[in-house]
C-alpha cells in the first residue's frame, strides 16, 4: 500500500492538521517510509491469535452512577483561549 | 552546603533525620545548581517558591514525626513537563499547550507531595513524549551533562525524558519523574549514567499525566541509585480510582525487597537481542553483566523471544493510533494555543490552523500516521494486526517466565549518547531504532529497569536493562542492585556548564 499526494491530503484533513500544498509530496514520502517499515508485520502468522485489548488482565471496577465531581465552571473555563458568559466561544458553526 | 544536591535520596533521608541539614537547605542547594545550569536546558519552569514552602513544611513534619516521616519527606525533585501540576505551566513541551496552567494535580505528583517531597520545577522532554533525543521539544533540546573525551560537542540526554535524565545526572535534583511509552525512561537513563525504572503497567496512576499512548504509558522514577528507585517508586505507586487501569493491589515495600541475594535465580539472555551490527562494546558489557549475576549465584540461561523483531513495527502502529485519538482534544477550544483566523474562516480552519501551528513536525507526523492506520479500510490491516502481534510478543515473555525465568538481561540501548543534530537528516526509522531493546517491555506491560554499568571508549555511560515478571518490581530491583554493586559505576560527568 502506497500513499500518494491525494491520500496525504485526505489524511491531513481527517487529522485536522493544515498541510501546505507544496509539502504534501514530502509528507507522503515520510508516510511511505514508516508504512513500509510496519508492513514487516505481514510476515507474522497471526491466524487464530486474539488482538490484545488489555495488557494487564483486570476487571474494570464499577461504582455507583452518581455525581462525584463538578460545580466549578470557572475552573473548567480558566484556560480557554476564548470564554464568554460561562461558555467556550468558537467561530460561528451554524450557517 | 554546596554539595547537598549530589546526595542520593537514601543519603538525604538519613541526613535530614540526623539533623545534619534541613529540607530548606537541601532545596536551596538544588535551586542554586539549577540556576547555574541554564546551558543544560533541563528545567523549563522553575518553582522556587513552591519548593521553599514545601521544604519548610517538610522540616516541620520531620521535626514532628521524626523517623516516622515518609521516606520522601523533604526530598527535592524535578517533574517531567508531562505531569499536570496545579497552577504551574504544564505543556508537555508543546506550543499547543501554550500558557496552560492546570486546575488539578496528577495523582503521581499528588502522592509525592503527600509524602513530603519538594517540587523544584518542570523538566524538558520531547514534545508529547514523542522522540528519543529531546530534540522535538518546543523549548529546544536538553543537553547531556556528559561529553565525549576531548570534545565539546553537545550530546543528547536521550528522550523523551531527557530533561529528567540531564537534571539527575548533573545533580540539579535528587530524583525526577519520568514516563516511558517505548523506552522514554530507560534510554535517557542509560545515556546519562543514572537508574531509570519503568514499573509494571498499572502500578502508577496515569491520571493527570498528558496521554500519549494510553495502553503503553507508565510513570516511573529516574534516580541516582537502585535503592533510590525503590524508595521513590514506593511513593509514586498505588491504586487510583480515577485511573481504571491502575491495579488495586497493595504497594509492597520495594526497599525491603533489596535485602537478600539472588542465588538460584534464573536470568534469561534472549538471543534475538543480539542485533546485527551491534557495537562490540555493547556486546561486551552485556556479557559482563551476565557474569556479574552468575558470580552472585544466579543461573544464566539462553532463551528465545521469537517475535522481538516485530515489536518496533507493532509499536509504530499502536502508539501513533492511540496518539491520534488522545491528541484530538487539542483543538484550540478548551486550553492552549488558538490560531488567528482570517476573514471568512470558520471552525474547520480554526482546528486545522491551530493544530498546524501548535504541533511540531514529529507530533504531526505521528498523529497523521495514527489517523491513517485507524481509517476505514485500513483498521484491520494495520491496527488489528499490530494488536495481534502484540499478543504474540506478550506470549513470548509469558512462555519464558512459565519456564522458570525470573528476569531477563539485555543492553538498554544500541549505542551510547549521540550528538544533538546527528539524526537531523536521517529517516525517522533510524531514530525509532533507539527503542529496539526497550519497546517490547511496554508492549508486554512488564517492569524494566536501566542500570548504569560502564563507560564506552568515548568515555560515555552505557546501561544494562533488566526485565522482570509483572508486579515483581521488588525482585527486579534486587537483581538490579547486584549489577549496581558489581559494576561499581561511580563516574560523574565533569562539570562544564
Amino acid at each position: 500500500m502506497s500513499i500518494d499526494k491525494e491520500t496525504a491530503r485526505r489524511v491531513a484533513h481527517l487529522a485536522r492538521i493544515r498541510v501546505e500544498e507544496d509539502q504534501l509530496e514530502a509528507l507522503a514520502g515520510e508516510f511511505n517510509a514508516i508504512l513500509k517499515f510496519v508492513e514487516q508485520l505481514n510476515e507474522v502468522d497471526v491466524e487464530g491469535v486474539e488482538p490484545m485489548t488489555a495488557v494487564m488482565p483486570m476487571r474494570l471496577k464499577r461504582r455507583k452512577d452518581e455525581v462525584t465531581d463538578g460545580g466549578y465552571p470557572e475552573k473548567i473555563l480558566a484556560n480557554a483561549p476564548d470564554a464568554r458568559e460561562g461558555f467556550f466561544a468558537v467561530p460561528k458553526v451554524v450557517e | 552546603m554546596g554539595d547537598l544536591s549530589k546526595l542520593t535520596i537514601a543519603e538525604a533521608r538519613e541526613g535530614l533525620r540526623k539533623g545534619e541539614f534541613t529540607a530548606v537547605e537541601l532545596a536551596e542547594s538544588c535551586l542554586g545548581e539549577i540556576e547555574g545550569a541554564g546551558a543544560l536546558n533541563a528545567f523549563v519552569q522553575n518553582t522556587p517558591e513552591i519548593a521553599l514552602d514545601q521544604a519548610k513544611a517538610a522540616d516541620a513534619r520531620l521535626k514532628a514525626e521524626g523517623s516516622d516521616a515518609p521516606a520522601m519527606c523533604g526530598i527535592p525533585l524535578g517533574i517531567k513537563d508531562l505531569f499536570c501540576t496545579r497552577h504551574v505551566p504544564s505543556q508537555a513541551a508543546s506550543f499547543i499547550l501554550d500558557g496552560f496552567r492546570p486546575e488539578y494535580e496528577s495523582t503521581v505528583t499528588r502522592n509525592l507531595w503527600d509524602a513530603g517531597a519538594v517540587m523544584l520545577g518542570k523538566l524538558n522532554m520531547d514534545e508529547f513524549a514523542m522522540g528519543s533525543s529531546n530534540e522535538t521539544s518546543h523549548y529546544g533540546p536538553a543537553v547531556n551533562p556528559w561529553r565525549q573525551k576531548g570534545s565539546e560537542k553537545p550530546l543528547t540526554p536521550g528522550g523523551s525524558s531527557g530533561g529528567s535524565a540531564a537534571a539527575v545526572a548533573a545533580d540539579l535534583c535528587l530524583g525526577a519523574t519520568g514516563t516511558d511509552t517505548g523506552g522514554s525512561i530507560r534510554q535517557p537513563a542509560a545515556f546519562t549514567g543514572i537508574v531509570g525504572l519503568k514499573p509494571t503497567y498499572g502500578r502508577c496512576s496515569r491520571w493527570g499525566i498528558v496521554a500519549f499512548a494510553s495502553s503503553l504509558d507508565q510513570a516511573g522514577p529516574m534516580v541516582k541509585s537502585v535503592r533510590d528507585a525503590a524508595i521513590m517508586l514506593g511513593a509514586m505507586a498505588g491504586h487510583d480510582p480515577k485511573d481504571s487501569t491502575s491495579m488495586d493491589i497493595p504497594v509492597p515495600d520495594f526497599e525491603a525487597a533489596l535485602a537478600g541475594d539472588i542465588k538460584g535465580k534464573r536470568i534469561g539472555i534472549p538471543k534475538e537481542y543480539r542485533m546485527e551490527g551491534m557495537p562490540g562494546e555493547i556486546e561486551k558489557l552485556w556479557e559482563e553483566g551476565a557474569a556479574m549475576l552468575r558470580e552472585a549465584g544466579a543461573e544464566i540461561v539462553d532463551i528465545s523471544l521469537p517475535h522481538t523483531k516485530y515489536a518496533l513495527p507493532a509499536y509504530y502502529v499502536i502508539a501513533p493510533a492511540e496518539a491520534s485519538s488522545n491528541l484530538a482534544r487539542y483543538d484550540g477550544v478548551r486550553y492552549g494555543h488558538r490560531a488567528k483566523l482570517a476573514e471568512g474562516e470558520g471552525i474547520t480552519e480554526m482546528y486545522e490552523k491551530t493544530r498546524a501551528e501548535g504541533f511540531g513536525h514529529e507530533v504531526q507526523r505521528r498523529v497523521m500516521i495514527g489517523t491513517y492506520v485507524l481509517s476505514a479500510g485500513f483498521y484491520d490491516a494495520y491496527y488489528r494486526r499490530a494488536q495481534r502481534v502484540r499478543t504474540l510478543i506478550r506470549r513470548d515473555f509469558d512462555t519464558a517466565f512459565e519456564a522458570g525465568i525470573d528476569a531477563i538481561l539485555t543492553p538498554a540501548t544500541p549505542s551510547s549518547a549521540f550528538a544533538l543534530g546527528e539524526m537531523d537528516d536521517a529517516d525517522p526509522i533510524r531514530m525509532y531504532l533507539n527503542d529496539v531493546f526497550t519497546v517490547t517491555v511496554n508492549l508486554a506491560g512488564l517492569p524494566g529497569i536501566s542500570v548504569p554499568a560502564g563507560l564506552d571508549e568515548k568515555g560515555l555511560p552505557l546501561g544494562l536493562q533488566l526485565i522482570g515478571r509483572p508486579w515483581e518490581e521488588g525482585e527486579l530491583l534486587k537483581t538490579a542492585q547486584v549489577i549496581e554493586d558489581a559494576a561499581g559505576f561511580v563516574s560523574k560527568p565533569e562539570k562544564w556548564w
